[in-house]
C-alpha cells in the first residue's frame, strides 16, 4: 500500500491536468457529440495553442493577450479544416489529418519566431521564475489565490456557461440541427457548410485554450504535446458519458460531465503510473479504453435487436 | 407561382447507366394550385420535386417561383420559399431535438440566424396552440425529443414546420407513403386542412391513384421525365381510375399502365 500516499499527493496534480484537458474535452464534444463529425485537427491545434501562447509570453506580452492570440490561431486551424471539408469536399477525416500534418511544420516554427539561431524548435520554456503566468502545477498544492485549480475552474465554468448561451441562440440551434440532420436543416434554411465551419472553429478555439493553459501550467510548449490528443478528448467524453449520462440531461451538465470524465482520466492515469506502468504505455492504455468504451453500446444494440427481433427493417 | 420551363436532367451521362429522368418538362402552376403528380417508377416524379427543391440542379431550363428565378440557387437558400416533406418520416425532423426545437428552427426559416434565443416563451405558446389544432396530443408533449414519435406523428409534425411560415410553395414528396393506410388517411387529411387553410400552392407526388383523385384540383402523370396527362377543373372532379388508365394507354400508347401505376 505504499503507493497511496504518493497517489494522493498527485491527485491535485492530477485534477489541473483534467480540468485543463476538459476544456478540450469540450471542444470534441462539440464536433464528435454536437456536430457528428471526428475532427482530427486537434492534436495539431491544441500544440498550436500552446507554441503560440508559449511564444506570447516569451515575447513579453500579457498572458491573458498571450491566451486569446492561442485561440484565435486555433479558430483560424478550425477554419481551414471546415473550407477543406466544405469548400473542398475533402471528409472530414482527412480534411483534420491535413490540417493536423501541416500544423506539425508550422508549430515548428512558431516556437523559433524572434530566435536569430534558429529556424524551428521542438520545445520553447516559459519557467513561471521568469514571466507572469496564469496558472503553473508549481503552485498546485498551494494553500492560497496562487493556486491554478481556482483560475482553471473559472476558466472551465466560463466555457460551459458561455456555450450553454450559445447553442441556446439561433445560430447554435442551426448548428445542432446540422449535427442531427443536414437534410432537414437545409429545408429549414440553415446553410449546412457554415454551421459546419463554424462548429470547427469553436471547437479548435477551446482545444487551443487548453493547449495555451496546458503550455503554462506544464511551463513548455512542445511539439509533441497533442499527439494522440483526439483520443484522450474521446475518453473524457465518453468516461463522463458513462459515468454521468443517465443523470446529467441538461447541456450544461453533459459539458461537465465532459470534463469530470477528463478529471477522472487523469486520476486514473496517476493511479497506474504510481503502480508502475510506463508513461510510454500511457497511449496503448488510453487507445484501448475509448475502443472498449465505444464498443460496448455497439455489441449491446446489435445483440439487443436480435433479440428483439428488431433487426434488419426497422422502418420501411 | 411555380414555372418550370424546359427543364432536363439526366443522370451519369456518357456511361452505361445513363439515365434520362426529365425531358424538357415544362410546368406551370398558378397560385393556389394544388397539383397531385403521379407516374410509375422511374417516371421523373422525385427528380421534378428534387431540382424544385434544389437537392439537385438541372442539367438545362430554368425554375422561377413567384416571379424569382431559382434555377442555380443552393438548397438552403431556395428554402425560403418552400416548405417540403419527405418520404422517410426519419428526415423531416431532427430526432434529438425536442418538438420545440424543431418547431424553432422551421419558424426561422429564411430568416438568418442570430445570436438571439433559439426559442421565445412567446412562441412556446403558440406552439401549443397549434400542435392542439393538429390533435394528435403533441401539445403537452413540446419537450419530447422527436425521435420518440411514431412515424405518423412525425409526419405530421413536419407537415406543420413546413406551413409554420407560410411557404410560396408546398412539395410533398410522397409523404405518407411510409405509413400504414389508416395513419396515411390520418395525414392525408392534415394535409388538406393545411393547405385549404391557407390556400398554399402545392405539388403532391403520390404513387396511389385514388388519392391523386381525390385531393387537388389539377392532376398530371409523367412517363419517361415528360408530363403525358394534365386534367384540371371539372374534368379532374368527375375523374375515375379506370378513365384514367385509358386516357394513359391512349396517350402513351402502352398497356404497362395497370402494372406500373396500380402496384404500390
Amino acid at each position: 500500500m505504499d503507493f497511496l500516499l504518493p497517489f494522493f499527493n498527485s491527485l491535485p496534480n492530477a485534477a489541473g491536468q483534467g480540468l485543463i484537458w476538459g476544456i478540450m474535452a469540450i471542444g470534441v464534444y462539440i464536433t464528435y457529440r454536437i456536430l457528428d463529425v471526428a475532427d482530427l485537427t486537434v492534436d495539431g491545434s491544441l500544440a498550436t495553442g500552446g507554441a503560440v501562447c508559449a511564444l506570447c509570453i516569451t515575447m513579453g506580452w500579457n498572458p491573458w493577450l498571450a491566451l486569446l492570440t492561442a485561440v484565435l490561431a486555433g479558430m483560424l486551424a478550425g477554419l481551414i479544416t471546415g473550407l477543406l471539408h466544405t469548400a473542398c469536399g475533402i471528409p472530414a477525416i482527412l480534411a483534420g489529418i491535413l490540417t493536423q500534418l501541416a500544423l506539425y511544420s508550422i508549430n515548428l516554427r512558431v516556437m523559433a519566431i524572434g530566435d536569430p539561431n534558429a529556424v524551428t524548435k521542438v520545445t520553447l520554456a516559459v519557467s513561471v521564475n521568469n514571466h507572469d503566468l496564469l496558472v503553473s502545477s508549481r503552485f498546485v498544492r498551494s494553500i492560497g489565490l496562487d493556486n491554478p485549480l481556482i483560475l482553471l475552474a473559472i476558466v472551465t465554468l466560463a466555457v460551459i456557461l458561455l456555450l450553454y448561451w450559445f447553442f441556446g441562440t439561433e445560430s447554435g440551434s442551426a448548428l445542432r440541427a446540422t449535427g442531427a440532420n443536414q437534410a432537414m436543416a437545409r429545408a429549414q434554411g440553415i446553410s449546412t457548410n457554415f454551421s459546419k465551419v463554424l462548429g470547427l472553429v469553436i471547437s479548435n478555439g477551446l482545444v487551443a485554450l487548453s493547449g495555451a493553459l496546458l503550455a503554462q501550467y506544464q511551463g513548455s510548449s512542445t511539439v509533441d504535446m497533442g499527439r494522440g490528443a483526439i483520443v484522450i478528448g474521446l475518453a473524457a467524453v465518453i468516461i463522463g458519458e458513462v459515468l454521468l449520462g443517465k443523470a446529467f440531461r441538461n447541456f450544461a451538465l453533459r459539458l461537465l460531465s465532459a470534463v469530470i470524465g477528463a478529471i477522472l482520466y487523469y486520476a486514473v492515469i496517476t493511479l497506474v503510473l504510481r503502480l508502475g506502468l510506463e508513461t510510454n504505455d500511457l497511449k496503448l492504455l488510453t487507445a484501448l479504453v475509448v475502443a472498449i468504451f465505444l464498443t460496448i453500446p455497439y455489441w449491446k444494440g446489435k445483440y439487443f435487436s436480435k433479440r428483439a427481433g428488431k433487426g434488419g427493417a426497422v422502418h420501411a | 407561382m411555380l414555372d418550370i420551363q424546359q427543364v432536363s436532367k439526366t443522370f451519369h451521362p456518357g456511361t452505361v447507366n445513363e439515365k434520362t429522368a426529365l425531358r424538357n418538362l415544362t410546368l406551370h402552376l398558378n397560385d393556389g394550385d394544388f397539383v397531385t403528380v403521379i407516374g410509375g417508377n422511374g417516371a421523373g416524379k422525385s427528380t421534378l420535386l428534387n431540382v424544385v427543391a434544389g437537392t439537385l440542379f438541372p442539367d438545362a431550363g430554368t425554375i422561377t417561383i413567384d416571379g424569382v428565378d431559382v434555377t442555380r440557387l443552393p438548397e438552403h437558400k431556395r428554402a425560403k420559399y418552400i416548405g417540403r416533406v419527405f418520404q422517410d418520416p426519419m428526415t423531416g425532423t431532427a430526432a434529438t431535438m425536442q418538438i420545440e426545437e424543431n418547431l424553432a428552427l422551421a419558424r426561422r426559416r429564411g430568416a438568418s440566424r442570430t445570436l438571439r434565443p433559439g426559442i421565445t416563451r412567446a412562441e412556446r405558446k403558440e406552439y401549443q396552440q397549434l400542435l392542439q389544432i393538429l390533435d394528435l396530443g403533441l401539445e403537452s408533449r413540446l419537450t419530447t425529443k422527436v425521435g420518440l414519435l411514431s412515424g405518423g406523428q412525425r409526419q405530421a409534425l413536419t407537415l406543420l414546420m413546413a406551413s409554420l411560415v407560410k411557404p410560396k410553395l408546398l412539395l410533398l414528396d410522397e409523404h405518407t407513403a411510409a405509413l400504414d393506410p389508416k395513419t396515411a388517411a390520418k395525414v392525408l387529411e392534415a394535409t388538406e386542412k393545411i393547405v385549404s387553410q391557407a390556400r398554399l400552392t402545392t405539388l403532391m407526388i403520390t404513387h396511389n391513384m385514388r388519392d391523386a383523385i381525390a385531393h387537388g384540383n389539377r392532376l398530371i402523370m409523367m412517363y419517361e421525365g415528360r408530363i403525358v396527362l394534365d386534367i384540371s377543373g371539372e374534368e379532374k372532379r368527375q375523374l375515375t381510375v379506370e378513365h384514367l388508365l385509358e386516357q394513359f394507354g391512349r396517350v402513351t400508347g402502352s398497356d404497362e399502365a395497370d402494372d406500373t401505376l396500380l402496384l404500390g
